[in-house]
């Protein structure tokens, strides 16, 4: 599969993927609910996103920010009976998800777009060769015919060794890197054109995180695939991605194409976040945390939800009204002070 | 030699499952193979390799918890293989450890206090009152307000506050070296930097010796003074953080540099 612009973005990194066409993904607005007490508990609040074909998005946000069940709710594949769409759209080439029928969803989800998750151990029978595992999604799919050489072709495609002999082994024959390179496989087996994958390489090492997110940037080029990566660790996205979502507490606090956002983060959250990353060439020898934690959803301080950790809160405006996501051509803002020069270096980190 | 802790051409071997039946020898697979590694007072040194490397098992012969198969570790120059007497209750309260499973090494049916108390009791023989005095003090100093935590479980806990209560329970014992295995790597980034952060202040205030079990090199660039790293059991780089850090010489450490993600999106072009 040859795909039509081979490498625009390592030609031209610093512009942003800028095609007419409409995007893969687009997410308007979407809420997520969680119901059980008294009220129904907000967990993602207005979060709007797009995903264009062939481009890296990454999904940043800390444990409890809303990033997984956003991921859930575009396939309506919540862990709990109890959360459900609240509002908002999500088109995915040109139809609205939110609308289909449980049947009609099953046709996109696993065919159309794919997903990888965390812990790759979880998500595979350990009873059961991988081979057929990934097979299992060409037949829930209906193509039984020719499935055996589509999944030694996959096995291949995830620069597995071997594909013959892998297919036939059982999951804890294989290491944790094979093993999420076989879920990618089952992934894209029905060719998708989005992949979801979230925090795919949180569990593994160093040097096996590498090559999985290489083999992921290999795989959007040749296939030209809208990758959604949903992570806590801007490294991976610097790495990674072409676009940036950054979100806090249930909400969407920053978005940019990355080089803008790792050069000149706006929001003082992604300037805090940005920091706390330790990377083995810097030559700062000094540990910067964002003081405080995140707030639990449903515990969410009124006015801008980050403000009692910010550094740059005033009171009477922070802690009264919640800013606007303030939104230009190519990027995103929900800070007061967006944009104004106090906003620029809130932690006052820079010589 | 004044090394705090040391450990002198340590071995460790494991059967291989499987292996071996009831004439044939099992096959012993060497995790560590014939390592020394020394840590002095108030140094941080830390323990890079990828799993499988051999690094837990070191950390863990290093605090008693698993015997060497050759070779010895000592504590201020005396050999711990006796497994008693008097130098081994001191190693046993000076050398104290925090875990990476923050869930799993803490009973869940013991409060706080009750986890943190638990030293105080075998290795201070402190009790009753002026335990519970102590264990608000420790949670004080790991940033816990006692009258909030000291009766919960801990599930009610987050991942970085259950770290906290583990690095409180070290610290329950007055120790000169902490062993910590990968205590961060579960962690979410912001959360990691608050915990390496109340680390490094412990170290600085009461003059610990850290071995810093990682595979993450932006915390050895941050935090360590020393790096020894492992590979098939061997140590096969050591130095001094900055200087392996910006010149490795061992293909595995070069590898390791390289894989590690770093937050610039400039790197995307050359990769």
């Amino acid at each position: 599969m040859s795909s039509e612009h081979p490498d625009q973005f390592s030609a031209a990194p610093g512009a942003s993927p800028e095609r007419t066409e409409a995007p893969l993904l687009d997410v308007r607005n979407l809420s997520v609910d969680i119901a059980g007490g008294a009220a129904p508990l907000r967990v993602v609040n207005g979060v709007s996103l797009q995903v264009r074909r062939g481009e890296a998005v990454g999904l940043v946000g800390e444990s409890g920010s809303g990033k997984s069940m956003t991921a859930f709710a575009l396939l309506n594949l919540f862990p709990s009976p109890l959360a459900r769409v609240a509002q908002g759209e999500v088109w995915f080439e040109g139809k609205n998800l939110t609308q289909m029928s449980a049947a009609q969803l099953r046709t996109v989800r696993g065919a159309r777009i794919g997903m990888v998750f965390q812990d790759p151990s979880s998500y595979l029978d350990p009873l059961m060769p991988v081979g057929r595992q990934i097979a299992e999604t060409l037949l829930a799919h209906g193509r039984a015919d020719g499935s055996r050489a589509r999944v030694l072709e996959l096995i291949d495609l995830m620069e597995l060794p071997n594909a013959k002999e892998v297919a036939l082994k059982y999951p804890h024959e294989l290491s944790g890197g094979m093993r999420q390179r076989i879920l990618i496989a089952a992934a894209l087996a029905m060719r998708p054109a989005l992949l979801i994958a979230d925090e795919p390489t949180t569990a593994l090492d160093v040097t096996v995180q590498a090559g999985i997110l290489k083999l992921l940037t290999r795989l959007r080029k040749e296939l030209d695939l809208g990758l959604l990566l949903i992570t806590h660790d801007l490294a991976v996205v610097a790495e990674t991605c072409q676009r940036v979502f950054v979100m806090y507490a249930g909400q969407i606090v920053e978005s940019n194409t990355v080089e803008p956002l790792f050069e000149a983060p706006g929001h003082p959250y992604t300037q805090g976040l940005l920091r706390s990353v330790l990377s083995p060439q810097s030559r700062v020898h000094s540990l910067f945390s964002i003081p405080g934690g995140v707030a639990i959803a449903g515990q969410w301080p009124t006015g801008c939800r980050f403000h009692p950790r910010c550094p740059i809160m005033q009171p009477g405006l922070c802690d009264a009204v919640l800013p606007a996501l303030q939104i230009q051509t190519s990027n995103s803002n929900r800070c007061h002070f967006a944009g104004q020069e106090k906003a620029a270096d809130a932690w006052g980190l820079k010589p | 030699m004044s090394a705090l802790l040391e450990a002198r051409d340590v071995s460790r071997l494991f059967p291989i499952r499987g292996s071996g039946g009831l004439l044939r020898a099992r096959q012993m697979q060497r995790a560590v193979d014939g390592v020394s590694l020394c840590i002095q007072p108030g140094e941080v040194v830390a323990l890079v390799g990828e799993s499988g490397s051999g690094k837990t098992t070191l950390g863990r012969m290093m605090l008693g918890l698993t015997a060497p198969s050759s070779g010895s570790v000592l504590y201020r120059g005396q050999d711990i293989s006796a497994g008693k007497g008097e130098t081994h209750t001191t190693f046993r309260r000076e050398v104290q450890v925090v875990f990476q499973d923050t869930g799993g090494s803490l009973n869940p049916r013991h409060t706080i206090a009750q986890s943190i108390a638990l030293p105080l009791r075998y290795n201070r023989a402190l009790g009753g009152a002026q335990a519970a005095e102590e264990v608000d003090a420790l949670l004080e100093q790991v940033r816990l307000p006692p009258a909030h935590f000291r009766n919960r479980l801990p599930h009610e806990l987050s991942g970085g506050q259950r770290q906290r209560v583990g690095i409180a329970r070290a610290l329950a014992s007055q120790p000169s070296v902490v062993i910590a295995d990968e205590p961060v790597s579960a962690l979410d980034v912001s959360v990691r930097a608050q915990i390496l952060r109340l680390m490094f202040d412990l170290q600085q205030q009461k003059k610990l010796a850290y071995l810093f079990i990682t595979h993450d090199l932006g915390v050895v660039r941050a935090f360590a003074q020393r790096v020894a790293v492992m590979y098939q059991g061997r140590i096969v780089e050591e130095g001094t953080a900055d200087a392996v850090l910006d010149a490795p010489q061992h293909a595995y450490t070069q590898q390791l540099l390289a894989a590690t993600p770093v937050p610039d999106p400039r790197r995307q072009r050359v990769a």
